[in-house]
């Protein structure tokens, strides 16, 4: 549903071939291209929500796209709030995307 | 030994980068981004004369050229902090610290977001972004869009959007609210846009754009917009409809729309939702100055250059000993623009570095007059006054110098 690479550009030219890059996403394996960030990636394969917001749990994306507003923040490796957006898949990548986080002290400090 | 470290591998930092290199300084550049070229990799479109402006070859072209001179470019870097020390400048990077003597803060601009409700759904994202997607990445943004913001980027950036092969139902503005009054506001809209009406599409829009100079027939050509919109690229773009939230659960599935009054008011009564599966923001640019900020240089604030501006003068000195910025940190202007400012500033290095001798000086002087004239010759004009901004910094530059050798 209009999601996917551009192979055939009209001014631009056709898409090189590169390397396929195998890597997860929550678990699930993805297939991407050398030289794609994680954003690029993964919205080919139709994947929009890279993350849930750490409190309200609301579903977010990219909205900058150049490292600026660090809405597509996600875990990789282990190492969390990498910007998806700047950050090139590598075989065998392991990308997460977070989750609620707890509030242990909301409620004593009212704000729930 | 690094001679220079350059903060972003864009149009005007690549220049910069050149300038240098060939007076012999060795430079190092350093950007946060995956491939070198900032904001000129998106760039794609038509010259008056009908051939293509590649922002992607342009960004090769001077890779290459800078690489040749031995300029070495580090992608995927942070920088966070610059400090100031008795030999130079100490810059803290995500890859560890660098040091030099001269640092070039050519970071560029970033986004106004214009925060329609909904805007942080999966699906919403800058014009920029949608940019960037397209061209650089060569990934569809999505099937079915709409854009919110009427202004020179947008109208360009939809091209680019068509040409990847995503269809576009809408260009239209952001309902009126607080904090964003100017972008909402068909009139003012009407009157930024008729200084690029020579650039439209629509010959409505060239003919407008001649008489819309005035705040009375602007509001006259709001009134008399045609309901259904005019074309542009194909593509509806419609001032008497405004965007007043983005709908959907999970992500975006459509736009509500409402008609607006000639201030930009929504008319109760009038919604439709358009069914859309992205939505791209264009609020317009601002320069991105947060570490000429932390660098300690004074900024002021020239709405005609896109908002606050570290002081700088033309040959793109801050006020900070062996600091320098050029591009679209000093202000909102074209690629090409970039391009002669990071010339400028390179050859200011060599020349008070003492690496350049003599010729850098006088070549220096050239490449200042060539701004001018590049300015002067450009059809795209993000801010019309833009000359106007650039003389009131040259005016607050000398200020902040004189009171500063009044009283050591």
């Amino acid at each position: 549903m209009g999601f996917g690479r551009i192979e055939h550009h009209p001014v631009l030219g056709p898409l090189a071939s590169r390397k396929e890059i195998r890597f997860t996403f929550d678990g699930r394996p993805f297939i991407g291209y050398e030289g794609e960030t994680i954003a690029a990636a993964l919205l080919a394969s139709g994947v929009r929500t890279l993350r849930v917001h750490e409190d309200s749990g609301a579903p977010r994306g990219i909205y900058c796209n150049i490292g600026h507003c660090y809405e597509c923040r996600v875990q990789v490796d282990g190492q969390a709030n990498v910007r998806a957006c700047l950050t090139p898949i590598r075989e065998g990548m392991d990308v997460r995307s977070g989750r609620v986080l707890p509030k242990p002290f909301a409620k004593e400090n009212g704000w729930t | 030994m690094t001679d220079v470290l350059i903060v972003g591998a864009g149009p005007a930092g690549l220049s910069a980068s050149i300038s240098c290199a060939r007076y012999g300084m060795k430079v190092k550049i350093l950007d946060e981004f995956v491939k070198p070229g900032g904001r000129l990799l998106g760039q794609l479109h038509q010259e008056p004369d009908g051939t293509w402006w590649n922002g992607i070859r342009e960004a090769e072209l001077l890779h290459g050229k800078a690489t040749k001179l031995g300029v070495d470019i580090e992608l995927g870097v942070s920088v966070y902090q610059v400090r100031r020390t008795e030999s130079g400048w100490h810059v803290y990077t995500s890859k560890g610290d660098y040091h030099a003597p001269y640092l070039l803060l050519a970071t560029g601009s970033a986004e106004w977001p214009v925060p329609v409700p909904g805007w942080t759904l999966p699906g919403v994202m800058s014009i920029g972004a949608a940019q960037v997607m397209t061209n650089v990445h060569r990934v569809k943004a999505g099937g079915r869009g709409l854009i919110i913001g009427i202004n020179v980027l947008s109208a360009a950036i939809a091209r680019e959007i068509l040409l990847g092969g995503s269809e576009l139902a809408a260009i239209v503005l952001p309902a009126r609210m607080t904090g964003i009054e100017s972008s909402a506001n068909p009139r003012a809209v009407m009157g930024a846009m008729s200084r690029v009406a020579h650039l439209a599409p629509s010959p409505l829009m060239k003919v407008a754009g001649k008489f819309i100079k005035y705040d009375f027939v602007q509001s006259m050509g709001v009134r008399f917009f045609p309901r259904r919109g005019i074309k542009v690229w194909g593509v509806p773009l419609n001032m008497r409809k405004a965007a007043v939230r983005i709908n959907g659960e999970t992500k975006v599935e459509s736009v509500r729309l409402a008609r607006v009054t000639a201030a930009g008011e929504p008319i109760p009564g009038t919604e439709e939702d358009v069914p859309v599966d992205f939505v791209c923001i264009s609020g317009g640019l601002y320069p991105l100055a947060e570490l000429a900020s932390v660098a300690g240089n004074p900024f002021r604030y020239v709405p005609e250059l896109g908002g606050h501006v570290p002081v700088h003068n033309e040959r793109m000195q801050t006020l900070q000993p062996g600091l320098y910025v050029s591009g679209n940190i000093t202000g909102i202007e074209n690629a090409k623009v970039a391009m002669a400012q990071g010339t400028v500033a390179g050859l200011s290095i060599a020349a008070d570095s003492g690496a350049g001798g003599a010729r850098a000086g006088e070549e220096l002087e050239q490449a200042v007059r060539q701004v001018g004239e590049i300015r002067k010759r450009s059809l795209i004009h993000f801010h019309p006054n833009v000359a106007e901004g650039r003389l009131k910094m040259e005016q607050y530059w000398q200020q902040i110098r004189r009171s500063r050798q009044e009283s050591p």
